[in-house]
Order: structure tokens, then sequence, then C-alpha cells
């Protein structure tokens, strides 16, 4: 009883970061049918970010300490959202409605981010210390110790995405953003100014990578090839969960979350991702535009 | 006249919105029908579903008899329903003369190996009636807008076709061209039973004998143009787009 | 008309011709390195091609070539472990604590059935694979990111299954090929010709599938893929049978590779030499042909220079040139080559439209029936 629990929290720990990874691809492929394959980078960067960001909280000493990771949330989400924005107007904007050349544009800015990363940091993975009072965890029950870390994580995805969603459905921004996803010529046609928000919705997704890249830190050590492990779990999510469709994307997290929680247990992990991979393959042989994909003319 | 073309409570829905509530609708064999209503109406997703580009929700399609519904956009051409598209569906980087070829040898056009002599004789062939035999080395992509359109009519035409639907086959064409297509039309009409979805109110005026007015996913009014265009809810349904004419 | 056929002709004569000549030379004037370098790159040359077929011309992207190529070249290797090993258990199952052979490991000592294993395990793959998201209609999008998904799985699979597959170390540690010795010059050097044999051999076979009806029918699918079901084309058996004859080539290059450079790893065949793969392909100018196959020799010849000597430069030239090859030279050097010769021949230049001429939108409906 207590395994399934804590298996099935664990389930949950990796949908939710997997949701964080998967969100910022997303709105980004969503709207402007851009595949950001350098969001694992930026993912990686925002990592970084604490990590650079913590010997210099260090002369504070004590429980101040501890309040460096509060402050890199917010440096890695502007970091990442500004290179995000750079990469848009320099790269991206030039190649709107070829969705594989970005493919190609962004896995080569993520090669050049990877190895930027690797001579300023070096190759090995790095630790950061988490923040003190992130240690221990929650006693659910004997037995099942809910790691406070993955909890906090927990908590910032579902900050992340009632954010999002107050953005999406209470700004007029968003509503912008929702009109240039569903009909960009017609919003150019209404005075939306379709690039701006096409850089600050790429921003936007950007920084969230970096969020997560945060979240990571609390997780393991982290080095240049972070992005790499998670980037096409979060794009086989992205599919999974259909286009445009928040709701889509986040059960599709869940479900590629617990499937592979439920592989690792289960068998061995190398067999467990390429059972997903194949599931994901037979799924959408059922449903091709994903979970919740909505038909349009 | 045995209907060659039945369409039975047809419903499509596009995220909540019904673009065909209900239709129904027949072609008898060797007609020339006109389809027409205002934006919005159905007249493209009907062909749609016809041509297999789009599954209803409810209802069905017979063609001679066999259900058209639930098969493959190629099965359904190989059945012998040829397509002409809203905007020129031709292939850009291919010859004009590739293009008809490759319309050729697919199974829609019987399909088989073809020897080089014979499809050139078939290829050549469909390039004289459009107009476009000298045009034949052309890439696609280098043609004017109503050379394409020509192109595609070619394409169909190599098809041989028992039905064929046309969607706005004269849009974007000078007034010579939209003649021809005309004549075009009328000289299909017999041999093969065609359904042309219209705008252009003149070129319907002249060539349409049966016309069918759509309006909100379904048939409103069907009949000689005389009676349709005289039908007071046809009038109404066009809010004085007609008031020129009308009397 | 001759004459015609003439001038289509020629391109692919002066290049075969090409090839032969450049490759019978290099033995004389490269050192034994260079040379089973050159051959490297040459089975790294088909692969090209073979991208090419798929992506330059039936528009399909794979980012998981890679594996095709692991495939062909896992297969050719585990007959030469085999035949390395003799009646003893391969070094790497003895040191994974392996007992016995896989059962399914047998069949590959014999060369008969390793051999074409090389092409038709690649072919089978990418078959059943692709009919499999060619039938639910995934977009281009999607189908080069599960291709990518396959690279990764792949690679986690040969890394995870060590006693099966030699894990991150890979086979390797081979002696002879047929009975004859890897290491002795003249084996060597027959490889080596084999190799360009095959390579000219792959850029005929596609040059005929290209210029053939097939050639055409790839090209519209590219272009419209609507257009060509509604004239009752089955797209998608059209779309297997290019990735299938695709992956089969790919596994032929990987099976040479082996008897080249004596080692296979997944690090060879996993998700980024796949990409790199389509960087040789994008350089030298999609749906070519000819292209690629420079391409994939400039762009490592590149790589092991630069590596050699600056290895973190490497990866930044390699990045810098994704981007560039996206942004500012996407038809790559044979198609920019194709573009200058044009100008004083009729032949139309390689396709893919620039976006102003890309069809116009729905043409506005007659304003007579209107108000």
């Amino acid at each position: 009883m207590e395994i399934v629990l804590l298996q099935a929290f664990n389930a949950l720990s990796l949908s939710s970061i997997l949701l964080l990874i998967a969100l910022g691809l997303a709105l980004s492929f969503g709207l402007m049918r851009v595949i950001n394959m350098a969001h694992g980078e930026f993912m990686m960067l925002g990592a970084y970010t604490v990590y650079v960001l913590q010997p210099l909280f260090a002369p504070l000493g004590g429980p101040a300490l501890g309040l460096y990771f509060v402050a890199a949330l917010p440096l890695a989400f502007l970091t990442t959202a500004l290179l995000g924005a750079g990469l848009e107007r320099l790269v991206l904007r030039h190649l709107v409605h070829r969705p594989l050349d970005t493919l190609l544009a962004t896995w080569g800015v993520g090669l050049v981010l990877q190895q930027a990363a690797r001579s300023l940091f070096g190759a090995p993975n790095v630790q950061v210390t988490s923040p003190a009072w992130l240690n221990g965890g929650l006693a659910v029950l004997p037995g099942v110790l809910l790691s406070a870390k993955r909890l906090f994580i927990l908590g910032l995805v579902l900050l992340c995405l009632g954010a999002l969603f107050l953005y999406l459905y209470r700004t007029r921004g968003g509503r912008r953003l929702r009109a240039v996803m569903q009909d960009r010529e017609m919003a150019a046609c209404l005075g939306v100014p379709t690039d701006r928000v096409d850089a600050l919705t790429f921003a936007l997704g950007s920084g969230l990578a970096g969020v997560a890249g945060c979240a990571l830190t609390l997780l393991g050590p982290i080095g240049p090839t972070l992005g790499t492990y998670y980037i096409v779990d979060a794009f086989l999510v992205v599919i999974l969960g259909g286009v445009g469709q928040l709701l889509g994307t986040a059960l599709a997290a869940l479900t590629v979350g617990s499937l592979n929680t439920l592989f690792e247990f289960g068998s061995t992990a190398t067999l467990g991702k390429a059972l997903v991979f194949v599931l994901v393959i037979v799924f959408l042989q059922w449903r091709p535009a994903g979970l919740l994909a909505v038909r349009a003319r | 006249m045995a209907p060659v073309l039945v369409c039975e409570r047809l419903v499509v829905e596009f995220d909540g919105f019904t673009v065909l509530d209900g239709l129904d609708f027949t072609l008898e064999a060797g007609e020339l029908r006109f389809l027409i209503g205002p934006n919005g109406a159905g007249k493209t997703t009907l062909l749609d579903v016809i041509g297999g580009q789009t599954r209803p929700r409810a209802g069905r399609v017979l063609f001679r008899g066999q259900a058209l519904t639930r098969r493959p956009e190629h099965a359904i051409a190989r059945l012998g329903v040829g397509r002409k598209f809203q905007t020129p569906a031709v292939f850009p980087s291919l010859t004009v003369w590739e293009n008809v070829a490759v319309a050729a040898l697919g199974r829609a056009a019987g399909g088989g190996w073809r020897g080089d002599r014979a499809l050139t004789a078939r290829v050549a062939r469909a390039l004289e009636r459009v107009g476009l035999a000298e045009r034949s080395g052309v890439r696609a992509g280098r043609l004017a807008h109503g050379e394409k359109q020509w192109l595609e009519i070619a394409m169909v035409l190599v098809q041989d076709p028992a039905v064929v639907l046309f969607d706005e086959p004269v849009a974007g064409m000078t007034h010579e061209e939209r003649e021809r297509t005309g004549a075009l039309l009328t000289a299909l009409a017999g041999a093969h039973t065609v359904l042309v979805v219209e705008h252009d109110m003149e070129f319907v005026r002249q060539y349409a004998r049966r016309v069918t007015v759509l309006h909100q996913g379904r048939v409103l009014c069907e009949g000689p143009l005389a009676v349709v265009q005289s039908d007071p809810r046809v009038r109404e349904v066009y809010l004085g787009r007609d008031h020129r004419e009308g009397d | 008309m001759r004459a015609d056929r003439w001038t289509a002709l020629a391109p692919t004569l002066l290049v075969s011709a090409g090839l032969l000549l450049l490759g019978a030379l290099a033995p004389l004037g490269l050192s034994d390195f260079r040379l089973s370098l050159l051959a490297k790159f040459l089975t790294w040359a088909i692969v090209a091609l073979s991208l090419d077929l798929l992506w330059g011309y039936a528009g399909l992207l794979s980012l998981g070539h890679g594996v095709f190529f692991g495939l062909g070249a896992y297969a050719m290797a585990m007959y030469l472990k085999l035949e390395a090993a003799g009646s003893d258990l391969p070094d790497f199952m003895a040191w994974s604590g392996l007992r016995a052979l896989p059962w399914w490991w047998e069949p590959f000592r014999q060369p008969w059935v390793a051999l074409p294993a090389a092409v038709l395990l690649p072919m089978g793959l990418a078959g059943l694979l692709g009919y499999l998201a060619f039938r639910s209609r995934v977009r281009e999008v999607y189908f080069a990111l599960i291709t990518q998904a396959l690279a990764l799985i792949a690679t986690i699979l040969l890394v995870g299954q060590q006693p099966y597959t030699g894990g991150t170390n890979g086979i390797t540690n081979f002696r002879t090929v047929l009975g004859l010795p890897l290491a002795a010059p003249s084996v060597r050097l027959g490889l080596y010709a084999l190799t360009l044999l095959a390579l000219v051999g792959c850029y005929l076979f596609c040059r005929a599938l290209t210029g053939s009806r097939l050639g055409w029918l790839l090209v519209a699918l590219r272009d419209n893929e609507g257009r060509l079901r509604c004239l009752g084309y089955d797209v998608v058996w059209l779309k297997t049978l290019v990735f299938a004859l695709s992956a089969g080539m790919a596994g032929l290059a990987g099976a040479l590779f082996v008897l080249h450079v004596g080692i296979i790893s997944p690090a060879l065949v996993g998700v980024v030499p796949s990409l790199e793969m389509v960087i040789w392909v994008a350089v030298g100018g999609r749906g070519t042909l000819s292209g690629p196959i420079v391409g994939a020799v400039l762009v490592n010849a590149a790589k092991s220079g630069l590596s050699e000597s600056f290895p973190e430069i490497w990866q930044f030239f390699l990045g810098a040139l994704f981007v560039g090859c996206v942004l500012l030279f996407p038809e790559g050097l044979a198609g920019a080559l194709r573009r200058v010769a044009a100008r004083g021949w009729a032949r139309a230049p390689v396709p893919r439209l620039p976006r102003a001429q890309r069809p116009a939108r729905e043409a506005l409906p007659s304003l007579e029936g209107e108000a």
C-alpha cells in the first residue's frame, strides 16, 4: 500500500516537472508552430542561474542562505525569457510557417548554448545545495514520506499553471495571444501586433523553461546536458496533448509521467522508456491529433 | 434518370459549430448542377464530405448505391469521384506535363502501368482540351492563376471521373477563360455528372440549369434557376444581394 | 528527344565519373590512416544520399536515421564478433556474466544471414514504424519528432542491455571478415573500393528512382499530398516505401562503416549523429543527390580537422552551421550551384518555392454575385 502511494506521488512529481517543461514548448508550438529544440538548454541555463547565484548569497550565511533559491526563481525566469526573446527576434522571426526549419535552427542554437555552458562551467555535473528549509518531507502515512522538495516543485508547477491560466484567460495580453493562436491573419487585421505577441509568448515559454531548470536543481546534480534528458519526453507530451490545448498538455504530462514511473518501477528503466514510446505511437494511431484535439476547418 | 449520388442526413460539426445540419442532397446521372449559397452555408464542406476530405458525424453518402462515407480519400477517388479544389491544387515543382502525367497514372484514372506512348497520348489530349499544350514544359508553380485552374481541370479530366466536383472553378479567371470553362462544364455534363460550387452569379446565370441553394447547412431551395431566383426565401437569405435583378 | 536525354543524363554521368576518378586516385595520395578516414566519410555519404531521397525528394524529415545506420552496423558487428570469437563467447558477454550465446545472436554467425539482415532489418523497422505513423496521418513535424524519439530509445536500449549489445562501449575487437584479415592493407584497400562502388551504385540507384515516374510521385508528395490522394494514390504506401528504401540504404552504409572503423557504439547512432546526418544533407543541398555526398565528406572532414585541434570550436561551428543552413543558405552548395548554372540552361532549378511564390490563399470570390 505504501509503495503504491509513494509511486503515485513520484508519478505526480515527474508529471509536474514534465508539464512545466512542456508548457513552454506547447506555447511556442501552438502559437508559432515553432519547435524549440533549444528548450532543454534554456532549462539548463535556468539551472545554472541557481548555481551561479548560490555563492553570491554565501556571505549572508545562516537562514538567509536559503533565500537564494527564492531569488533565483524570478532571475532564472527573466534570464531565459530574455534569451528566448532574443532568439525569437533574431532567428525564428524569419522562419514563420517553417516548423522543420525552426527545429534545425533551434537545435543549432542549443548546441551553441550547451558548448558555452561547457566552456564556462566545465563539462562535469555540479551539485547545487538545496535550501535547508526544503530538506526532509511530509510524513503522510507511516512509511510514506513525501519529499519536501518534490512537494515544493508540485506547488511551483501549480502556481505557474495558475498564473498562466490567469494570463491567458484574464488579461488583455493573454486574449491577444489566444487570438493570434487561433487565426493569425485575422488578429493582425484587427490590429494585434503579432510579432510582439510572438516575441512575448516565446519569452514566456522560455522563462517557464528556466523555472523548470531551477526546479531540477533540487532533484540532483546539473550539467550542460541536462536538457537532453528531458526534452524528448517533453516533446512526446506536447504531441500527445495536442496543439494549443492547455488541458490536453496537462493530461498528457500526467500520462507520460505516470507511464514512465510505472515502467521504471515494474521493469528496467530502459525498456520502460521504449514502452512509453511504443504506447504513444499506438495511441496516435487512434487519435492522431492528440488527446483532446479539436477539429478545425 | 437514376440518382448517381445521394446524400442522406449529413451532419458535420467543427468545434461546436454545425456546418451541415441534416443535409439531404441528390444528383442525377449526367446532370450539371450548381450549388450556391452565402458564405458559411456549407457548400465546400459538402464537397469535402463527398470527396472524403471530411468525415461527417452522421449521415451517409451513396455513390451508385455504394457507401462513400467511411472510405479514405484515395478509395473514393478510385471509385470515380473527381475534385477540383477552390485554391488550385497542383504540384508546383513539377512541369505542367508531369502534373497531368501523375494524374493519368493514378489509380483514379484506371491505374496500372501505362507505356510511354499511351501516357503521352492521354496527357497531350487533356492538355489540348484545356489549352495548355504549348505550356507543357513550364513548371506549374510559374503559371498564372487562371492557368493553374486549367491545369487542375486537366488533371481531373484525365481521371475521367463519373462525378466531378468543381469548387469555384472560375475564381480569378478572365472573361474569355470563363467562357471556356463554362463551355467545358456544359460539354462534360451528360457523360459525366458535374456539381459546381460558385459565387459568381453572372456565371451561374449563364450556364446553370438546375441550382441548389444551401443555407446554414441545409438545402433551402432547389430547381431551375428561374424558379430559385424568384423564391422569396432565397432573396431574403442573400439580403438584397440580388436586389439589382430582383423584381 | 535524344539530345534532351543526354543533357538530362550528363550531370549524373559526370558526377559518377568524378566520384570514381577521385576515388581511384585517393589511395595514391593519402596515407593509410587518411584513406580509412575517407572510407568512413564515404559510408556516411551513403547515409546522406538515403536521407536526401527521403527528405529532399519526398519531403519527410527523419531525425533518427542513425538508428537505421546503427541496425546495419550492429548486424555486421555481430557477424564480425562471432567470427572473431569462434566457438567462444564474445568477450563483452563473458564480462557481463552471460553463460551462453543468446539465441537471436546465433543466426548472425552466417554471413548470408548477417549481410542481408544489415539491409533488411532497418527496412523492416522503417516499414513498420512508417506505416503506423503515416497511417495515422501524423504531420511532418510530428514524424520528425517521433524519429528523434526513436533515436533516443534506441540509444537507451543499446546502453541498457549491455550483456547483449556491448552497452556504451559497443562491439569491437574484430579480426576477420569472410576469413580475410581486417588489418591487412590489401583487404582494407579492397573494402575501400567496395565502399566507393557502393556509393556510386547507390547514387545511380537514387538517380534512376528520382528520374522515373516514382520520382514524380515523390515530388508530388512533397508538393501537395492531398492532391495526390485525390488522384487515387494511397499515399501511406508511397511514404512507407520511400522510408523503407532510405532505411535500407542507411543500413548498408552502417554495415560498411563497421568494416572500416572496427567498432560500433550507441554514441554513433543516437540523437546527435542523426542530426548531424541532416546537416550533411542541408549543407550539400537538399534534393540534389550529389550535394549531400559532398556535404557529408566536407562537414566530416571539417569535424575531423577541427576536433583534432580545437574540440570546443567544433560544437560552436556545428551549431552555427545549423542556423546558417536554415536561415542563410537553405539550398545548400549544390542548390546554389544549380541556380547559378540554370541561368544558362533551360532546366528548372531545384524545387523549393521561396515564400513569395507559394500558392496564394483562396482567390477572392467574384464581386458580381454579392453586395
